[in-house]
């Protein structure tokens, strides 16, 4: 596997190939044009494990330290939707934002996992964008679900581009857009806990199994999003993620 | 006897048995059972969600530290936490202590398993989406923030043993007189009901799915952790919620024999 998506296409859920031109090579060698398939998140994941505060610069913008240990907290398979999905700002309310984060896919049974074999047990990689609305920040178990458990508030794809294929995770740009203007931009090295770190970290405690993600964190950048914005999450080496606000 | 629907170790479907919650036995299939000669697996397999602070009395006891930092004010929205799917353990499995930790929380709870897919639904019709109850042990490593989110201490493989079955809403006695019993090695050392709630579960199942939906076999529960038991290794937590079952699970060390 070097590129995976997972599309609605003719009626049924399959899996396909991102070909370089667009189009998408279906497992029964059928071509599709990119705007012929309904996008899926690539993966259904049993466990979305997240990240919040993992780079110093978001940190920092939030004014908060930069954590001692990993920020973790669980999403929901209710928050997720494809590539070209749109998502809700829900009424009335005064800030949203997007998140750009690079999205680990757990490739095998993965349990007290050493930082220098983490790399064995990850399939590959995709996008995530961890929309979160911070009107409705508590301070109880926070980040609390109603900022970032929200249906559909979680756009992932558009596909999982192999480990061997993206080379090294810890060196990729991220750049988010809204309406084609750049308003977020960051580097994975920049992590405060890098993903081999994480792998071993959460594998300490709980199992992770094959299709299970990690959101790995947004770096600096947050700003408000309204309906009708068009919002790209780009990962270099992996792909652009669009979503819209409705 | 009552209807319920109960997974066994080895099959892939569920079943649909008769039981009789004091004596212990199950019906299906033409024969009858002891429920500890069966081996038992989690009755679902959806996701778990606790919906925390919601103890009367839990609430009475932290009033002042929530007016205070970091918490500055009580919480407005639902609280809630997740317990992931390798967190989900069955009746009669072994609950593994951590290296290092010495004593667990097992809260009871009650659970209520989603009969069908609940978005933006009205607190009156709230229970039309509820299929069952069934009682969950809510296990966590003892802590005191609640500022983040415990994962490492509730999170960890197995620490949420849920049954043995569910028993549909029908079938239960009503909601308000599900009194819960915990006891620790045959010993009575919790008794709590859903008087202690903070908010009705109608209220709680309106405010969550408000945002997010919920599938159905996904559960929302309830705990009473304001006198839950700490329990070490060796010990046998046995949570009873009248009309509902039994569950019962030992702790055990994670690391170096059985004991």
């Amino acid at each position: 596997m070097m590129k995976r998506a997972r599309v609605a296409w003719n009626g049924t859920v399959t899996e396909a190939e991102p070909l370089d031109d667009g189009r998408l090579r279906l497992p029964d060698g059928t071509i599709v044009g990119e705007l012929e398939v309904m996008w899926l998140p690539p993966v259904e994941p049993c466990t979305i494990v997240a990240l919040g505060l993992n780079y110093a610069d978001h940190a920092g913008e939030l004014s908060f330290a930069a954590p001692k240990e990993p920020l973790l907290f669980f999403k929901g398979k209710n928050t997720l939707i494809g590539h070209r999905g749109r998502t809700v700002r829900p009424d009335g309310v005064n800030m949203m934002h997007y998140e750009c984060e690079l999205a680990v896919v757990i490739g095998r049974p993965a349990r007290r996992v050493k930082a220098e074999q983490a790399y064995d047990y990850i399939l590959g990689y995709t996008i995530a964008n961890d929309y979160a609305v911070r009107d409705y920040l508590e301070n109880y178990y926070r980040p609390n679900f109603r900022v970032k458990n929200r249906d559909r508030a979680t756009p992932l794809g558009p596909w999982i581009v192999s480990h061997e294929e993206v080379g090294d995770p810890m060196a990729l740009r991220l750049r988010t857009y809204v309406n084609g203007t750049v308003v977020q931009e960051g580097y994975t090295g920049d992590m405060i806990f890098s993903i081999p770190y994480l792998l071993e970290y959460i594998t300490e405690f709980m199992t992770l199994a094959p299709g299970d993600v990690i959101l790995t964190g947004t770096p600096k950048g947050a700003v408000n999003v309204q309906p009708g914005d068009e919002v790209v999450a780009e990962i270099e080496r992996i792909g652009r993620l669009t979503n819209s606000i409705v | 006897m009552v209807n319920v629907r109960l997974r066994l170790a080895g099959m892939r479907q569920a079943l649909e048995a008769e039981v009789e919650p004091n004596s212990g036995t199950v019906a299906f299939g033409g024969r009858t059972y002891r429920v500890d000669e069966l081996e038992w697996d989690a009755p679902i397999a959806g996701a778990m969600y606790g919906v925390a602070l919601n103890d009367l009395e839990e609430w009475a006891a932290l009033s002042k530290e929530m007016t205070a930092p970091p918490y500055e004010k009580p919480p407005e929205g639902p609280v809630l936490y997740m317990k992931p799917a390798n967190t989900i353990n069955a009746h009669r499995r072994a609950v593994l202590l951590p290296p290092g930790v010495k004593q667990l929380q097992a809260a009871p709870a009650l659970g209520l398993v989603i009969g069908r897919t609940a978005a933006r639904v009205r607190r009156e019709q709230a229970l039309d989406y509820v299929f069952g109850y069934t009682i969950v042990n809510d296990l966590s490593i003892p802590h005191k923030q609640r500022y983040r989110p415990a994962v490492k201490e509730q999170a960890r493989d197995g620490f949420a043993p849920i049954g043995p079955w569910i028993v549909p809403k029908e079938e239960a006695a009503p909601l308000s007189s599900l009194t819960a019993r915990v006891y620790v090695n045959g010993r009575l050392v919790q008794r709590a009901d859903p008087s202690r709630f903070r908010l009705p579960v109608e209220q709680w199942l309106a405010e969550v799915s408000e945002f997010m939906t919920l599938d159905p076999g996904d559960v929302l529960f309830f705990s009473w952790p304001a006198d839950a038991p700490l329990v070490a290794a060796g010990d046998v937590v046995r949570i009873e919620i009248e009309g509902i079952g039994v569950l019962e699970n030992k702790i055990a060390p994670e690391q170096g024999g059985d004991e």
